[in-house]
């Protein structure tokens, strides 16, 4: 080998090796979030952690079954109002977008994607706190449901899009209308990637914090109304993570850990309803 | 029909009925499909206009007060009803870019290890675990960097940081923990996976001939990543490093955790400073006058044009590479 391929050759090498360590350092960092979770969580999670109610500052025990609930109830309202309208968005797109509204659609639905959630939150603010004059969980609700709906619009899109256009041809070639093909024949078989594109959507707002800060502001005790504050898991771990006791520390670490499992769980069994209904295509 | 040579297939049951008739009825039924998701598509766009108009109607009062000097005033102060964004928008900005600076060489190379070097059974595991560092929550992260990335920062990187560049402006003043410096490093692990999952699957979008030409004409592997892959891609990954800006911009829990919240602009790393998404987290429900909650609204609407601009820039640029696809949408 010449000076010079040798030369071309190390430097593919090292390239490729500087590219290799800058990649596992990134994989790294995730690896020590999880286990310093699992370190420092792990130890104060017990039965009466799920079952509790908190204790009053300065004291020890106590849980956090007010936020457990409270994160379902507020993220299971926000999935009412936003997955229907995110995926007959999604619809839209999929089956009608290819015009001028479609692109428009498109790309308002990928720019507010990155919107602020802390926007959002001032949005749900203003539409709901301002006029009831009191905070509450189904303001946290909405808040969360706008963030949902351009998600979700777009994978649905995707997720329809999959399905072969011989089947949509084949309905429609026995008389099928338009819209029931549509429903009943691509929508049902796109159903397990719509289901996919909804437990992710869902698995991001569950750990959402900001949009609730006031809207659902959080909430000492036990409480299912959703006219009223509600505490959640994400607010619960900002007020103890940033106070001042070594026992709210503790508690922040294991209601991290909670959440984290929360929406790990959600994230993969969305994982694994598209493996059940794809295969290895994704 | 029925003079056909051939056997016709079984008719559905639907067109038993007079033919005009069920032409006529599914017609209209299928204009009021289309007419319905029409209306939910239609929400997309209003909810922006929405947001805009909240956000604008909200800050009416400041915007007539302050003017465009609310730009550029570093006053803040809710009791004399003087407020002046420039600290934060300074924050945002700083943070974000050290960020950037950060996260874009370790989000390409996850990139592009996982498309051009990486084994192929190594290349699931790596995606999926990338992808799951996208789905940890923000307050998560900022517990972990109070607890553990701000310790470290203080034991490991700030000492020999100020042993070699401690004379430069940046590394001034003591580090007492909340600061730019936490600050933008936990944002920059954020983005690394949204930068990353898009850079990835714009790498994807790169047509194999392009690889295959460069190695064909001789190339090593990195030349043929430098010299074809990259350069077909460069749009597209340059709108994923933007999305990965956007992100930061707007990213609250995390920063209002770790970066100090002082309403102060210095360029050293190492002094707490303050975002645009904080200051509102912070203080919106404590906005006791009208005044300071609309000078909160116009800071918001500073954050949200800013934002929207930002990935407005990158899904242009992205589309280009990987035209109309969700490219990284379920990462985002």
């Amino acid at each position: 080998m010449s000076g010079r391929a040798l030369r071309r050759h190390l430097a593919s090498r090292a390239m490729t090796a500087v590219v290799v360590v800058l990649s596992f350092t990134a994989v790294l960092a995730l690896l020590l979030i999880l286990g310093d979770l699992v370190l420092k969580g792990a130890s104060s999670i017990d039965w009466a952690f799920f079952t509790k109610s908190p204790v009053p500052a300065g004291q020890s025990g106590g849980g956090v079954a007010n936020a457990i609930v409270g994160t379902g109830i507020i993220v299971g309202l926000a999935a009412l109002i936003g997955v229907p309208i995110g995926v007959a968005a999604g619809l839209y797109l999929a089956e009608y977008g290819s015009g001028r509204l479609g692109f428009v659609v498109r790309f308002i639905a990928d720019v507010l994607n990155g919107t602020p959630s802390i926007v959002v939150g001032i949005v749900a603010w203003t539409f709901i706190v301002r006029p009831t004059h009191g905070y509450s969980a189904l303001a946290g609700s909405v808040a969360l449901a706008i963030l949902m709906i351009p998600m979700l619009a777009r994978t649905t899109e995707e997720m329809v899009r999959l399905v072969p256009h011989s089947l949509r041809e084949a309905a429609l070639a026995l008389g099928y209308p338009r819209w029931r093909t549509s429903l009943k024949i691509v929508a049902r078989t796109a159903l397990g990637g719509i289901v996919t594109g909804c437990l992710v959507g869902i698995a991001r707002i569950a750990g959402e914090t900001a949009p609730l800060l006031f809207t659902a502001l959080g909430n000492l005790n036990f409480s299912v109304d959703i006219t009223q504050p509600m505490q959640s898991l994400s607010l619960q771990i900002y007020v103890y993570a940033t106070g001042p006791f070594e026992e709210w520390h503790r508690l922040a670490w294991a209601s991290a850990l909670v959440l984290m499992g929360l929406v790990l769980i959600i994230s993969i069994t969305a994982r694994w309803v598209t493996r059940q209904r794809y295969g290895r295509i994704r | 029909m029925t003079s056909l040579p051939i056997e016709s297939p079984p008719r559905p049951p639907r067109l038993t009925r007079p033919r005009p008739q069920s032409l006529h009825a599914t017609d209209r039924s299928d204009r009021i499909y289309r007419s319905v998701l029409t209306g939910f598509a239609l929400g997309l766009p209003l909810l922006i206009l929405i947001i805009l108009g909240v956000l604008f109607t909200g800050a009416l009062p400041a915007l007539k007060r302050f003017g465009p000097t609310f730009l550029w005033t570093s006053t803040w102060d809710p009791v004399a009803e003087v407020y002046g964004a420039a600290p934060m928008i300074f924050g945002t900005l700083a943070s974000s870019l050290l960020a950037l600076l950060i996260a874009v060489p370790l989000a390409l190379s996850v990139a592009v290890f996982l498309t051009e070097f990486s084994p192929g059974w190594l290349r699931q595991p790596v995606a999926f675990l990338v992808e799951l560092l996208a789905a940890i929550p923000s307050v998560v992260y900022g517990t972990w960097g109070i607890f553990v990335l701000i310790p470290f920062l203080r034991a490991h990187v700030v000492p020999p940081l100020k042993a070699v560049l401690g004379w430069t402006p940046f590394l001034q003043g003591v580090f007492y923990g909340n600061s730019l410096l936490a600050g933008g490093v936990i944002l920059a692990i954020m983005i690394v996976p949204y930068i990353a999952a898009v850079s990835r699957e714009v790498l994807l979008a790169v047509p194999a001939s392009q690889r295959e030409a460069a190695l064909a004409m001789g190339a090593t592997r990195w030349e043929a990543v430098r010299s074809a892959v990259l350069p077909y891609g460069r749009a597209g990954l340059i709108g994923a490093v933007i999305l990965g800006l956007g992100r930061a911009l707007g990213e609250t829990m995390a920063v209002t955790m770790l970066i100090g919240n002082r309403h102060d602009i210095g360029v050293s790393l190492l002094q707490p400073a303050y975002t645009m998404a904080a200051a509102i987290a912070n203080e919106f429900s404590e906005a006791t006058t009208n005044l300071y909650q609309s000078a909160l609204f116009e800071v918001g609407l500073i954050l949200f044009v800013l934002t929207v601009t930002v990935n407005a820039i990158a899904r242009v640029l992205i589309w280009r590479v990987a035209r109309g696809q969700a490219v990284g949408s379920r990462a985002l």
